[in-house]
């Protein structure tokens, strides 16, 4: 049972980090909770499926529409919506769920309430300690740790990470240097939302996709964030695993309760929340800028 | 001025005069979900057939049906399905109500309906509870019949029979003695007392329950479950499973190359799109089912003919709101009448040979169960077809097959 449970763990943790990294970025950076993040990855999943099985694109062309129209889409989404409004982040929190609600409804009609399956980009699996594991999970654990690399990267080594950073700094200094604050928020949300993209169109195909495929993540990755420290990167790829071997130890554990794992995620997150609510590597919110 | 009050009196009167020439008949459920759909494509077959032989007869006139669409959304929301019910009541004046699928909304909608003494004929939930009121507090439910699937403890009969069936499948071509159960039923109310019931049935019928495993209802991932299972050695997946999670089940197994066969109630794998949905890695996966082209009653062929022509895609069980409107035209020519509290005795003596079953009720107004009358069939995934395997006896059935080991 141990080997099951180190490899699920890991496995499902990979899923979890892809998605938890984009919505970690923009509100460590930005400082935006953008509820509407999942909405996002559910797009890009809808987009993909649309381009690979309705149109008929392969699976490189379907992903680079699928990732480029949504990133795009959030771009404006963000001036239309989340910049009139950023200073208030009540607003923000509001408008983002107003987002993905109607991002929602109009997959809902537009595909109907089913559920869609996609093709795996990879097929077959391999064994690993005795546990069969699809090459498409292997996947989303490499895209995972390059999205995380490529993310550290432009934070770290270029010039656009520089302002990035700065900006999450001291947005009223890094105004005052002559940087253009809303166009590096609009960057970060770019960003952010280009992982999300990525993690729809490898993740949705070992899932289902559907109009409500936003909302399970979402609240997974709240307590990711929550465990890890709201902002940190680091802190979320840990909390992403962290999650996943909970949920597995869940499953293993108490089978007849496997309906629970959501909710034992949920209780860390009140738990971390209580104890430490600056969480595993966040900053305390009142050193907060 | 006179212009004005003649057209005002006119407004008045227009609805009481469209009551008297048509039927209102309100089908309930998710529409933007296939069970939705299917509650609506089965009443719209059953309306056109009426309309188009002039309509339902009573007491000397003959009335068209008019169909008033109520979107439940019940399979998201408990509340919005309890309002379409207020609604198409009061707003629509529906005279009667047809439908309903997730048994917590339909419990609710349940009250509803009873609240307004409104005859409602329930397809698509199967919680004994509904029974039961009925039984319970006679003068208020007896509104309520259930007009498919039988109840839990039936369908826990029906799946304990075909398992069976398999089991001895199992023993032959594994040369198992005691084949090995893994439950995997969502955690829902409509699979509590089939769950305890299989744990409690199995080792007496020789199989061994190794693991029962309850994801949420709204799972999308089962894979932590499937190792699990994997390592108890399961010969038989047994599954409980209305939603997604009824997909990601298929197409896990397929991917992992589980050589245990999934067999049980799996909603999703009831429909055409399942094999799509699913990847077309859903191999062997099995199920009760309501439709198919074989010869449950004399109308079930040309039913699901017809259903396909039209739709471009088989009936699942919710589209068994046609055998409910149907069965309700010949109770309403036969009284004569559309009063429900007529009605109700009526149907309670009525014996109604559907295109899904042989309907007969007991005095919880559920269905009579009988294997070829009520019972349903079984279906199994082969190759990308849907292949109808129990029971033997019925005409059109084809072998269950076994993943190789």
């Amino acid at each position: 049972m141990l080997q099951d449970i180190l490899v699920t763990g890991l496995v499902n943790g990979g899923v979890y980090a892809l998605l938890a990294i984009g919505f970690s970025l923009i509100f460590g950076v930005a400082r935006i909770v953008n509820i509407a993040h999942t909405a996002f990855y559910m797009l890009a999943a809808y987009c993909f499926y649309a381009l690979l099985v309705k149109v008929g694109l392969g699976f490189v062309l379907s992903a680079l529409i699928a990732v480029g129209g949504v990133t795009l889409l959030s771009v404006i989404c963000y001036r239309l919506v989340i910049e009139p409004v950023r200073e208030h982040e009540a607003a923000v929190l509001i408008a983002t769920i107003a987002l993905a609600l109607i991002f929602q409804e109009l997959m809902l009609l537009s595909f109907g309430g089913s559920y869609l399956g996609i093709p795996s980009t990879l097929e077959g699996g391999v064994r690993v300690l005795g546990v069969s594991i699809s090459y498409q999970r292997m996947l989303i654990l490499v895209v995972a740790a390059v999205m995380l690399i490529f993310v550290w990267f432009v934070l770290y080594w270029t010039r656009l990470g520089l302002a990035i950073r700065a900006t999450a700094n001291d947005l009223e200094v890094a105004n005052l240097m002559g940087m253009n604050v809303h166009r590096v928020a609009m960057a970060t949300v770019a960003l952010s939302v280009s992982l999300a993209a990525v993690a729809g169109v490898v993740v949705a195909p070992v899932f289902v996709v559907d109009p409500f495929m936003w909302l399970g993540p979402l609240v997974t990755m709240l307590a990711i964030v929550v465990l890890g420290g709201l902002g940190s990167l680091k802190g979320s790829l840990i909390g992403a695993l962290v999650i996943g071997y909970v949920e597995a130890i869940t499953v293993f554990a108490l089978p007849s309760g496997a309906y629970l794992k959501g909710a034992v995620a949920l209780a860390i997150m009140v738990v971390v929340l209580l104890a430490r609510p600056e969480g595993l590597f966040g900053v305390a919110f009142e050193e907060e800028r | 001025m006179l212009r004005s009050i003649l057209a005002f009196l006119l407004a008045l009167a227009a609805p009481v005069v469209l009551a008297q020439s048509s039927i209102k008949i309100a089908i309930l459920g998710p529409m933007a979900f296939v069970q939705g759909e299917n509650h609506w494509a089965g009443a719209e077959m059953a309306r056109d057939e009426i309309n188009k032989a002039g309509g339902i007869k009573v007491g000397g006139k003959t009335l068209q049906i008019e169909l008033v669409r109520g979107d439940t959304n019940e399979i998201q929301s408990v509340p919005d399905a309890t309002n379409a019910m207020e609604r198409v009541i009061t707003r629509d004046k529906a005279d009667f109500v047809i439908g309903g699928f997730r048994s917590e909304a339909v419990l609710a909608m349940q009250e509803v309906a009873m609240d307004y003494k409104k005859i409602f004929l329930g397809v698509g939930a199967a919680d004994a509870k509904l029974g039961e009121n009925v039984e319970k507090s006679y003068d208020r439910y007896k509104y309520w019949f259930r007009a498919s699937p039988t109840k839990s403890p039936d369908l826990f009969r029906t799946l304990m029979a075909v398992l069976g069936s398999i089991g001895e499948q199992v023993r032959t071509g594994l040369k198992k003695d005691k084949p090995k159960v893994a439950i995997l039923a969502e955690k829902a109310a409509w699979t509590e007392a089939i769950v305890k019931g299989v744990q409690a049935t199995l080792p007496k019928m020789n199989m061994d329950v190794v693991g029962t495993w309850q994801p949420s209802a709204v799972a999308t991932d089962v894979t932590a479950e499937l190792a699990a299972m994997e390592r108890a050695d399961a010969d038989i997946v047994f599954t409980l499973v209305s939603g997604p999670v009824g997909i990601s089940l298929g197409r896990q197994m397929g991917e992992r190359g589980m050589k245990a066969v999934a067999f049980g109630i799996n909603v999703e794998s009831q429909k055409d799109d399942f094999w799509q949905a699913a990847a077309g890695k859903a191999n062997y996966v099995a199920t009760l089912d309501t439709y198919s082209e074989v010869e449950i009653t004399p109308k079930t062929i040309p039913f699901v003919k017809a259903f396909k022509q039209r739709y471009k895609k088989a009936p699942t069980y919710t589209a068994a709101t046609y055998d409910a409107i149907m069965a309700l035209k010949e109770m309403i020519e036969k009284e004569g009448t559309t009063n429900a509290d007529r009605l109700v005795a009526a149907l309670e003596k009525s014996e109604y040979v559907g295109t899904g079953a042989i309907a007969t009720y007991d005095k919880r107004h559920d269905l009579v169960w009988a294997v070829g009358k009520t019972a349903g069939i079984a279906v199994q995934w082969q190759d990308g077809k849907k292949v109808p395997f129990w029971p033997p006896q019925l005409k059109g059935m084809q072998p269950f097959k076994l993943p190789s080991k």
